[in-house]
């Protein structure tokens, strides 16, 4: 077995400022969970309390398998914008009798549950990763509905969310809504279009119009029970398949539901518990770089996230800049595509052609560790062709049809974000390291071209160049860039699935392949070309 | 001289057990004989064949002269050994034994009858020399005085008897004693004896032969009983000096030779403070806490007492015994010492004793036997020989606080705090030690036990992952909520909540206990500082501030309910684990009192104002020439009958109204 050797001096100055570094980072992240966590704020988590409720992390505490863990998707969604962080909706993955479900809800603290345009982003990803996955989809519904002062920016987008409840049931993956509040008007087809719906006796308010808007309509007098109260939907209309007493009475009958869903995962299993690696995951604070310019060896992570630290590498001498190969993790086979010195290459790039090619013929999925500035400029490449190697490797990565698992583990430039399978590329999960960046270039080198452009433009022109106010934009401009490619910006814009520790990368990504696996597993073969040599 | 190549046990549990161990090293082929609930019965595997007797209720099984006979004949068993209790006092049973041609391991029927009556013992002795105490029938009370003790002539284990300390509760005290003589022995006559406080019982073992061979086998004390029921027997008495021993021993043959006694026998005494001691009764069998004479001589009394039923000769070690070190036996009985003894009734599903250096265990159990409530409480003994009464006591509290009891509650806790009590160590005992003091102080459950059984809890839920199992426990990439686990311990509820993050955090609140000293009320909620720990689903270790120790916890569900015992230094416990969810109450469903198909009322059984019963029958409905009954899902009143007799109903029509009898507020249907 080819071991990867220990090439970590934890003692070095190097390391310890790093871990120093990663440890700031997440003890922020833990003060921007808080927030998200604290929900719509004292005043409003007291409310909800007196009235005997659970808040939505605890619905799904008591829901999932006790001890079990749970993988919440985008805890920072909205982070840095107007809308509160968290963005007022819960997604996650988590195991309900042995199955692993997707579970969402609205936490109604903040807003009163209403969905902004964060929130409906949050719950269409979470649909997304349900379907391509096929994970049974539970929504824990208590939502005011639509956020009308913004309804222009969800009213259409939002739609979806109800599509792709009956696109889910129709591959044949169950869903259900247990409705802890209101589900009023467009909100009413949450457990309309949901295979099995669970509500709560005086607590469940599902209706198209409430009782002004009947009165409005119509001239009918009415009032909330008879229109839309959870007794009515389980006697009456039928809505409502399973009545329940109370929240918790409710919850045990969601475990109840899923407990005889007779669900099958259609991907093979792993080939047994895969043992530990021989190094402590606890080093993965102080490998990655804090000064991204500084390259590490993906090597050392790989190390410390692959069952025994077992690593069968591919094509180890050509392209060095990128690592490739074989490994299990948690006993899943995956096959791993690593950025080492950060820049792609010509050889790189067709090496990660090739691989990602072999992976689609043996059907294994692919892990990126992302850490790249993107692909060599210069006249020597280009004459080389790196735009037509580049394009091979995006080529490979966009049309690939095993699962891709990505984790940014520092730089994510360029389009070096594409080839290593960055958002646009489709992969099943993305998770980001506290001290990631993400953007089109870095910003000293966009503020350099800009000012660049601008000097040029005024030579052109024969008008003087103003140093000062050159030197005030480029100011400016990193600053902005900085701060827009930093790790909280990018989840805050739903562009990755959170922001985890380095040293739960291996639990993370084990979850992740045990989730694909929900689906077939099946590389692009057998119906075109063979693997091109590259 | 015969020799007995078969036995049939006449009895049950750890004394049938017992038995058939010292046969089984004699050559000798075992019979047990059981009832219909005692078929999977250790005594029964122990044994090489067994006889069923139908039945449950001692008359119909354990006392049936002519079925065990009957069962001695059909196995060819020589000789039939009666244990102690059911028929091993009764001289008609030994009687029918002889007459049947077979060897009845017991003293001759007449020593038995000489016996049997406690009256007539006493008279007997008094004759031959034997100190006894002044004692009287009812129409002679006069003569004694108070206080007294009112016994059954034909009693035995503490039946029929009644303190009197005041003349005017005589007459009530006579006649319940009369009453449960009666219940107990099928003879309702008492006797009167003078009432000592504070004496001890002491007793001597006594051993004779064919061949004219009477011993005696020293002392046994057995001071500490709970309502006139020995629970601790230790050998020799503390109270006991060697020149009392000689007197007593003295005695005890004298009463044993007085009736021609063959066989083990034992001479009760009565010791006041003073030291003097007087004749209570002699029991003409094999006693209970016959192991602790077995400890201290080395002699096997079973043993012996088939080879004098074979006709054998004392043998030179019985003939001239000695005492060697100390030996105190416990009788681990499934009754609540804290409920007035109530017996208790279950599954055993866990029940180990040590068996550790100079512990002896006898025991008619084992794991997963049920007690039932046909037979007596006790299910073992736990003997300890010592070099001396300290490292006795010492050896049986360790064994004891090792012993893994898991199911019914037994007085191990009381026994573990006797052994503890320091009138019990410095030997200052009398036959109402317990009535001082029952020695039924709980102990209060320590933090660090609920925290195991929480982190065995979670240990058992992770090994029984079946997706994700190779997270770590209760992983979260963001730590909202904490893990928690409602833990009852008798009136107490206690919330653990733990988070296992990297670290371990554990917070205990006591559940509606306010803590005292804050003024706002809020429930006592401490942190619990675990700087290491291992858990796998048999227990924890935990280790506080350098400070480790293993907690032991064996998790048993049944239904929806888990019972926790826990094993640390703190002592053995048992905890209830709430259910995560209520129990769920399928009967509660609201308003089942719709008409649940169209048809016409055929009867109507109540009226408004009537209170009813979850599944009263409140009308019926006949649909399609079916009758239906529409039950009450709930108790309540009937506040409303919408319907009568040949009305049409339609689907979800509502019938009539139920109001919950306890509050105002109304149930519509």
């Amino acid at each position: 077995m080819p071991i990867l050797s220990d090439q970590i001096d934890p003692r070095s100055a190097a390391y310890q400022a790093n871990a120093a570094h990663m440890l700031e980072l997440l003890a922020e992240h833990d003060r921007q969970l808080a927030i998200a966590n604290a929900g719509g704020g004292e005043k409003y988590v007291a409310r909800h309390r007196q009235r005997g409720k659970l808040l939505i992390r605890e619905r799904i505490q008591l829901l999932i398998d006790p001890d079990s863990a749970f993988l919440e998707l985008s805890p920072l969604a909205a982070w840095g914008t107007d809308f509160p962080v968290g963005a007022g909706t819960v997604t996650g993955i988590g195991v309900i009798e042995g199955v692993e479900c997707m579970i969402t809800g609205n936490d109604s603290t903040v807003r009163g549950g209403t969905s902004g345009l964060a929130g409906v982003r949050k719950s269409l990803r979470a649909l997304e990763i349900a379907i391509e996955n096929r994970l049974p989809f539970i929504s824990l519904t208590e939502s005011g509905g639509a956020d009308l002062p913004h309804q222009s920016d969800i009213f259409i987008p939002g739609g979806k969310t109800f599509h792709d409840i009956t696109t889910l049931s129709a591959m044949g993956v169950p869903t259900m809504s247990i409705v802890f509040g209101s589900s009023t008007a467009g909100g009413a087809y949450q457990p309309g279009m949901s295979d099995y719906v669970v509500m709560i006796d005086k607590r469940s308010k599902v209706f198209l119009g409430g009782p002004p808007l009947v009165k409005m309509a119509t001239g009918e007098e009415s009032d909330d029970e008879s229109l839309g109260g959870a007794e009515m939907h389980a006697r009456v209309s039928g809505l409502a398949d399973y009545f329940a007493t109370d929240e918790f009475d409710a919850i045990r009958i969601g475990r109840q539901i899923m407990r005889r869903i007779n669900h099958r995962k259609l991907g093979p299993g792993p080939r047994g518990a895969g043992r530990a690696p021989h190094y402590s995951p606890e080093q993965l604070l102080g490998i990655p770089s804090a000064d991204l310019k500084v390259p590490f060896d993906p090597r050392d992570v790989i190390a410390r996230i692959v069952d025994e630290s077992d690593f069968d590498e591919f094509k180890p001498l050509y392209g060095s800049s990128l690592v490739t190969g074989y490994a299990e993790i948690h006993g899943y086979n995956v096959g791993i595509l690593a950025n080492h010195r950060g820049v792609l290459f010509n050889e790189e790039s067709q090496k990660a052609a090739q691989f990602i090619q072999l992976a689609n013929q043996t059907d294994t999925p692919l892990v990126f560790l992302q850490n790249t500035t993107g692909y060599m400029v210069g006249k020597q490449y280009e004459q080389r062709g790196i735009v037509k190697d580049g394009s091979k490797m995006i080529n490979a990565v966009s049309n690939s049809s095993v699962p891709h698992l990505t984790i940014n583990m520092g730089a994510s430039y360029g389009a070096g974000n594409y080839g290593m399978c960055g958002r646009p590329f489709g992969p099943r999960l993305l998770f980001t390291w506290p001290h990631a960046k993400t953007a089109v270039m870095g910003p000293q080198q966009l503020a350099g071209v800009l000012s660049i452009v601008a000097r040029q433009s005024a030579e052109s022109m024969g008008r003087p160049f103003d140093e000062e106010a050159d030197a005030q934009m480029r100011a400016a401009v990193e600053a902005q860039i900085e701060r827009e490619s930093l790790a909280p910006f990018m989840t805050g814009k739903l562009y990755d699935d959170g922001i985890i520790d380095p040293r739960d990368t291996r639990t993370v990504l084990g979850i992740a392949l045990s989730v694909v696996h929900n689906n077939v597993i099946r590389g692009r073969h057998g119906d075109g070309f063979g693997v091109f040599r590259m | 001289m015969t020799l007995i190549r078969s036995l049939l046990i006449a009895n049950r549990g750890e004394i049938a057990c017992r038995i058939a161990r010292t046969a089984r090293d004699l050559g000798i082929r075992t019979i047990a004989i059981h009832s219909d609930a005692d078929a999977d019965a250790l005594h029964v595997s122990t044994c090489d064949q067994a006889v069923a007797l139908p039945g449950d209720a001692p008359a119909d099984t354990y006392l049936r002269t002519d079925l065990i006979i009957a069962a001695a004949r059909r196995t060819g068993a020589e000789a039939i050994h009666p244990g102690y209790g059911f028929l091993a006092e009764n001289a008609a049973f030994a009687q029918a034994v002889i007459d049947a041609g077979l060897i009845w391991i017991g003293p001759p029927p007449t020593a038995i009858a000489a016996m049997g009556s406690k009256v007539e013992a006493k008279a007997a002795m008094r004759t031959a020399g034997v100190p006894v105490l002044p004692d009287s029938s009812v129409e002679g009370i006069d003569q004694i005085g108070m206080p007294l003790l009112i016994k059954a002539s034909a009693g035995g284990g503490g039946r029929g008897m009644r303190i009197v300390r005041d003349s005017a509760q005589l007459a009530e005290s006579l006649e319940i004693a009369t009453r449960e003589a009666v219940s107990a022995f099928g003879d309702g006559t008492v006797f009167c004896e003078r009432y000592v406080e504070r004496s001890r019982h002491i007793e001597i073992q006594v051993m004779a032969d064919h061949h004219g061979n009477t011993v005696a086998l020293f002392e046994r004390e057995c001071s500490i009983q709970r309502r006139h029921q020995k629970i601790v027997e230790e050998a020799p008495s503390p109270a006991v000096t060697p020149e009392l021993r000689s007197r007593l021993c003295e005695a005890a043959v004298t009463a044993a030779r007085n009736v021609g006694y063959i066989g083990a026998g034992t001479v009760e005494f009565l010791m006041d403070p003073a030291g003097e001691f007087y004749f209570l009764e002699m029991n003409t069998r094999l006693q209970v806490e016959h192991p602790v004479t077995e400890m201290i001589t080395g002699l096997d009394l079973v043993a012996l007492q088939i080879r004098i039923a074979e006709g054998h000769p004392l043998p030179a070690e019985a003939l001239h015994p000695t005492i060697t070190g100390h030996s105190i036996e416990v009788r681990l009985t499934a009754e609540d010492p804290a409920q007035n003894y109530m017996p208790m009734t279950g599954t055993f599903h866990r029940f180990e004793l040590p068996h550790t250096a100079g512990i002896r265990v006898d025991t008619g159990i084992s794991s997963g036997s049920v007690i039932s409530p046909h037979y007596d409480s006790m299910v073992a003994k736990v003997i300890a020989h010592g070099t001396d009464r300290l490292d006795a006591i010492r050896r049986l509290h360790r064994a004891l606080t090792e012993s893994k009891v898991h199911g019914p509650t037994t007085n191990l806790d009381q026994l573990r705090q006797i052994l503890l009590d320091p009138r019990f160590q410095s030997g200052d005992m009398h036959t109402g030690f317990l009535e001082d003091d029952p020695c039924i102080t709980p102990t209060a459950t320590s933090d660090l036990e609920f925290v195991a059984v929480a982190l065995t809890m979670q240990a058992r839920h992770r090994a029984s992952a079946t997706a994700w199992a190779f997270t770590p426990s209760g992983w979260r990439n963001n730590a909202a909520v904490a893990h928690a686990v409602t833990i009852l311990d008798g009136d107490r509820e206690v919330e653990v909540r733990y988070v296992l993050g990297r670290t371990l955090t554990v917070e205990i609140t006591d559940i509606d206990q306010a803590d005292p000293a804050d003024p706002t009320g809020s429930p006592n909620i401490r942190q619990v500082p675990i700087s290491q720990w291992e858990a796998d689903t048999a227990g924890v270790s935990l280790s506080v501030d350098g400070l480790s120790a293993c907690y032991e916890v064996d998790l048993v569900t049944d239904m929806n309910r888990t019972v926790a015992y826990v094993h640390s230094p703190d002592g053995s416990r048992r905890l209830f684990v709430q259910p995560r969810f209520p129990a769920v109450n399928l009967a509660g469903t609201a308003g089942s009192l719709t008409a649940p198909m169209p048809g016409a009322i055929r009867r109507v059984y109540v009226s408004v104002g009537e209170l009813v019963t979850a599944g009263t029958p409140l009308l019926a409905l006949e649909a399609m020439k079916m009758e239906h009954q529409v039950l009450a899902p709930a108790d309540g009143i009937v506040a409303e009958v919408m319907i009568g007799v040949g009305d049409q109903v339609d689907t979800g029509q509502t019938l009539l109204r139920l109001e919950d009898a306890n509050e105002d507020q109304g149930e519509t249907s």
